[in-house]
């Protein structure tokens, strides 16, 4: 089972979880099974069309999935995906 | 092993230019950039993996952040908008104030700067000295909300003047004419550059210059992983893309826990004795990961500032376990 951290702003919608076991090959196969699982996060971390929303980013072992395969990245049982809201510069920071 | 064969027109590649060359400047504004590229071998991970920091923090406010001040300042000067009445206003976490303080305070206009309140002592001493009034904005919202604060007091009152850094292109464009022409002209055996993310002026006009003029150029970006009290957003719908960044002017990202950022900064003063902030702990990280994705190669990073700010919250000396609550968000970092 790969490990899903979700963020402050989305527990809420996540049972209060701060991360969620969830089985999956792939990003896309992740974040399908988790809005299944929460349908509170569907509309939050994916637009109408089932893409990724603007303000979210996905890292797969701190990687940006965006310029890995996407929604096809392969995921092992090992990995940690972090979702995160897009904040300037991430934190408070600039640079 | 040698060094680059520098290119610069005025040089003879790898002869030193001689005493005083190129260091003698009619007015501190014209010795922003030209900034020193230092190899730092001892942090690549990657034996065929050469590495490369460009000290930022030798510019006159101690950051890359010159480069960026001096553009929007003279942008908006170009185009009339500021008057005698004018007063620059900007959000910002710390470098961009100091900056725009000084470049303001020698133009002679006025600064006020909307700063979170968890920002340490030493950047905002540093902005009132070079003159700047400091506004704070709640800790917890980050520079999300010094961004909102700043736009709601500009939309309130039209003597204040906005550079913006996170949506005018002339930010990119301070680095596209001056940051990249530099890392090329020092290193042109460049492969790959990283830098930190945060308004993205830095990463986006490196990655125009360099992209045009090497093809075949990697760009990678350093963000850093938010700690738990920081991520004060009540919505996603609160969340800020910089209307300055396009994700296609990069080829990855890579995010850097605060942890692992310290860590690496503390490594480089100790073996490089290259004494810098936090951000740069960050960009080293992700250098690293772009070492051992490449394989062999010459990795160009870029440090932004300097480690003075930084002193009084314990950055270079605290245990990093007891450091862990504030790594969490009690303190502003970067």
């Amino acid at each position: 089972m790969s490990v899903v951290r979700i963020p402050p702003v989305l527990r809420a919608n996540a049972g209060g979880n701060k991360q969620v076991e969830v089985d999956g090959v792939t990003v896309g196969d992740i974040l399908s099974q988790l809005v299944t699982r929460y349908p509170g996060l569907q509309s939050q971390l994916l637009t109408d069309e089932g893409e990724l929303n603007r303000f979210v980013n996905v890292y797969l072992n701190d990687q940006d999935i965006r310029y890995l395969q996407e929604r096809a990245t392969p995921v092992d049982a090992r990995d940690t995906l972090i979702i995160l809201p897009a904040m300037a510069g991430g934190a408070g920071r600039e640079s | 092993m040698a060094l680059p064969t520098p290119a610069a027109p005025d040089q003879v590649p790898g002869q030193d230019p001689g005493p005083g060359h190129g260091r003698a400047y009619r007015d501190i504004l014209d010795a922003i950039g030209h900034t020193p590229l230092v190899e730092i071998p001892r942090m690549s991970p990657v034996a065929d993996v050469r590495i490369f920091a460009k000290l930022e923090m030798a510019n006159p406010t101690g950051s890359v952040k010159d480069r960026a001040a001096k553009y929007l300042v003279e942008d908006l000067e170009r185009d009339g908008r500021l008057t005698a009445n004018s007063v620059i206003l900007e959000p910002t976490s710390g470098n961009t104030g100091i900056a725009l303080a000084m470049i303001g305070q020698r133009k002679g206009h006025r600064v006020v700067l909307v700063m979170p309140d968890n920002v340490t002592r030493e950047r905002i001493q540093m902005a009132e000295l070079f003159g700047a009034e400091i506004i704070h904005s709640p800790g917890a919202l980050g520079s999300n909300g010094a961004i909102t604060l700043a736009k709601r007091m500009a939309a309130s009152d039209p003597r204040y003047v906005m550079p913006y850094q996170y949506g005018n292109q002339a930010n990119p464009r301070a680095h596209e004419e001056t940051t990249g022409p530099e890392i090329l002209a020092d290193c042109p055996e460049v492969d790959a550059f990283v830098a930190g993310l945060g308004t993205g002026g830095t990463l986006m006009g490196v990655s125009r210059f360099l992209r045009r003029a090497k093809p075949g150029v990697k760009i990678y970006a350093a963000e850093p992983l938010p700690g738990e009290n920081v991520q004060g957003l009540r919505s996603l719908d609160e969340g800020f893309v910089p209307e300055i960044f396009d994700p296609g002017q990069l080829d990855g990202k890579f995010l850097v826990s605060n942890r692992d950022a310290i860590a690496a900064l503390r490594s480089l003063v100790r073996q490089e004795g290259i004494f810098a902030g936090p951000s740069s702990g960050a960009v080293l990280v992700a250098a690293a990961r772009v070492a051992r994705l490449i394989g062999h190669g010459t990795v160009v990073t870029l440090l932004p500032d300097g480690g003075w700010k930084y002193l009084s919250a314990g950055t270079y000396t605290r245990d990093l376990d007891e450091m862990e609550e504030d790594l969490e968000g009690g303190v502003n970092w970067w």
